[in-house]
């Protein structure tokens, strides 16, 4: 063998020996890490709030382990019902809507959508995995776009006490213009859900757009609120989702009877609940999201998001 | 020469492969976990525990339904119009030193994490009975005074408290004087001989007190040791359907140290690589119908050991240890709620709520 060649040879070697020592640093760093399962060694997210004040979690990516999670809700037999509107041109949101909840939404799950529109012959045909099930209910169209944002709240109560209180232990309540990227399971399930709002998450309670007109049930004086909820998603159990949903509706009884529309309807009905009925899990923006293409530090993976869409086009109404 | 260099080559490749090896079987540390959470318990299916095969799906449940009727706890999180309290953040944590929630979302309460006007303004609504625990056999009497009287100034302060006191010699028991809406009930039981017996047969004498007496009476139960004291505040953020507390000595350590029953022919038996917390027998609680299941599960699993003539490292903390790790508590509380020693100090623990009290072993213990 010539000098060159056994030159390689023993860079070859070198290298393998680097290369071995290497790899068993790595190990040695991994495995030092799985070691601390336990209070400070494996501490989740720093940079966020994984608990509320009154001791809800706040779910991040990084806060739970979905091993553990998807093993223990595996064993309860759960079925998750889901509700979702699309009136007028709204439908076109349905095909990604569905297709993108079959890829990421509480996959390996009994989920049952229930989606209400007022041209069900417009509803794609999208193929459903095993133990997921699709019901169209029909509904009268609307002319304006905040009154179908508003009138899903007494359906939704309906349906709850109607068709869901034996068939389904938890409910959520979707926004159909919006899109499932990352995964959203059993890690958000609860008692009662609130998703804090991608706009909000990190503001002061000033900036918050409660309602502020005294003359409104949704009102909430300054100095008061915990977070901002988005109503474009919320849920929990059938219990208290129904009780959610009936008292919004009471309220907004009560302020068209008084000729005032809440500034950001729905909404801020669902906040006024959830300031005075602590949500007993929330999720973080992840959950909602402001736009696929948008980033933000904190949020390390999208869950589900709104699609891009131009208001003036697919509103009934400015 | 090169029949050398080969094989060189060769042991490197085999050195890395191992490697390799070694990593993944670390990677696959994975059991199939119960959780009580807030909703419906679902009876599982019995299953005797085999501990060899104690990778996959362990459920320890109940044998056949009992009748209880449970005392309801009102739903939701009410807050009142008009109460004010800082804003909290989404992005900042109060405890960055800590962790605050586990890894299936369980709190773990630590000082800081919670808002106490918050907090006590939401259970006051819930007008709350809380039953608590706690065992004073033989020279343990002693502890009942300092117990009781640092309750009355710390534990739940504001809330209905009943005390259940279990000891040999009621006479000792001394006259503590009870804030309005607490009581305390003196309940005589045996003598015993060994100090590990008197230990173990807690959990008997509670399965049995709750499911006689409690049941439609309080919402939740704290079970405490005696040989302890009160020296901050202990309240309703402790409450949830199923609580342990994370032992003070144990919280910072790998699970590999956990003192956990290492012997497969016990019942209590959890094997190396598993694992969440240590958690102390000294302080426990939950719902009523939370506590009863672990209860009764812990003495089932106790008598079978007796059966086999095997008694757990740690009595009946192992076996509490084993419950849940298998009955994933709803929260934790942090070793504020039970520490060392009120003269030991640590970097976490902000603040001491209730800890063991010094004491000479050789005295007060029936037996050594």
């Amino acid at each position: 063998m010539t000098m060159r060649l056994r030159h390689i040879f023993h860079f070859f070697l070198l290298g393998m020996f680097v290369g071995l020592s290497l790899s068993g640093l790595i190990y040695w760093v991994i495995t030092s890490i799985w070691f601390g399962n336990h209070l400070t060694g494996n501490l989740g997210r720093t940079d966020v709030a994984s608990v509320t004040p009154w001791l809800a979690p706040i779910v991040w990516e990084g806060t739970f382990d979905s091993t553990v999670i998807d093993s223990i809700y595996k064993q309860q037999n759960i079925t998750v019902a889901t509700t979702v509107f699309a009136l007028g041109k709204y439908t076109r949101f349905l095909r990604d809507f569905l297709e993108s909840a079959e890829e990421h939404y509480f996959v390996g799950f009994r989920v049952h959508y229930y989606l209400f529109t007022d041209q069900p012959d417009e509803v794609p045909n999208v193929k459903l995995g095993q133990e997921r099930y699709l019901t169209v209910k029909k509904l009268p169209s609307m002319n304006r776009w905040q009154d179908i944002s508003m009138s899903r709240m007494e359906i939704l109560e309906k349906l709850i006490k109607n068709e869901l209180a034996s068939e389904a232990d938890y409910i959520f309540c979707l926004d159909v213009d919006t899109k499932f990227i990352g995964r959203w399971s059993v890690e958000s399930l609860g008692r009662l859900v609130g998703v804090i709002h991608p706009w909000f998450f990190n503001a002061p309670r000033f900036i918050f757009t409660y309602e502020r007109r005294p003359e409104s049930q949704a009102y909430i004086p300054a100095g008061e609120g915990d977070y901002y909820f988005t109503g474009a998603a919320f849920g929990g159990s059938l219990k208290d989702v129904h009780h959610l949903t009936k008292t919004c509706q009471e309220q907004m009884n009560i302020d068209i009877a008084n000729s005032i529309e809440a500034i950001w309807h729905e909404e801020s009905h669902l906040n006024k609940y959830f300031l005075y009925n602590k949500p007993s899990k929330l999720l973080s923006p992840e959950y909602l999201w402001r736009d696929i293409s948008m980033s933000s530090g904190y949020v390390k993976i999208i869950r589900f998001s709104h699609v891009a869409k131009n208001n003036a086009e697919v509103r009934p109404n400015l | 020469m090169l029949l050398r260099q080969n094989f060189i080559i060769i042991l490197v490749f085999f050195g890395m492969v191992l490697c390799g090896l070694i990593y993944l079987n670390n990677n696959q540390c994975r059991c199939n976990q119960k959780i009580k959470e807030q909703g419906i318990i679902n009876g599982g299916t019995d299953e005797t525990i085999h501990p060899r095969k104690s990778r996959c799906n362990q459920q320890i449940s109940e044998q056949g339904i009992t009748n209880l009727e449970w005392k309801q706890n009102t739903f939701g999180l009410r807050s009142s119009p008009g109460l004010l309290y800082k804003q909290q953040s989404a992005l900042v944590g109060s405890r960055t030193d800590v962790a605050s929630v586990t890894s299936w979302s369980a709190p773990i309460i630590w000082e800081g994490t919670f808002d106490s006007t918050l907090i006590d303004s939401i259970y006051k609504q819930q007008n709350l009975t809380i039953a608590t625990t706690a065992f004073a056999l033989g020279k343990y009497v002693r502890f009942v005074k300092d117990f009781l009287e640092s309750a009355e100034q710390h534990y739940f302060v504001g809330f209905r408290v009943n005390y259940y006191l279990f000891t040999d010699q009621p006479e000792l028991v001394p006259e503590v004087k009870m804030g309005e809406n607490h009581s305390l009930t003196v309940l005589k039981v045996q003598s015993l001989n060994r100090w590990q017996d008197i230990s173990m047969s807690r959990m008997e004498k509670l399965e049995k007190l709750i499911e006689s007496e409690l049941a439609s009476e309080a919402n939740y139960i704290f079970c405490l040791d005696i040989d302890t004291k009160f020296y901050g505040h202990w309240g309703v953020e402790s409450l949830g359907r199923l609580v342990g507390v994370i032992h003070p000595w144990l919280y910072d350590t790998s699970r590999d140290r956990f003192t956990y029953e290492r012997s497969p022919k016990s019942q209590a038996y959890i094997p190396a690589g598993e694992g969440d917390y240590y958690y102390a027998g000294a302080a426990f609680g939950g719902s009523l119908e939370d506590v009863h299941h672990l209860t009764k599960t812990c003495r089932e699993q106790m008598s079978i050991d007796a059966a086999n003539s095997i008694e757990a490292v740690w009595q009946e903390e192992s076996h509490l240890n084993k419950y849940f790790l298998l009955n994933k508590p709803s929260k934790l509380l942090s070793p504020e709620y039970m520490w060392r020693d009120i003269n030991a100090s640590a970097a976490q623990i902000k603040i001491v709520r209730f800890t063991n009290v010094p004491k000479n072993y050789a005295e007060v213990r029936p037996n050594p």
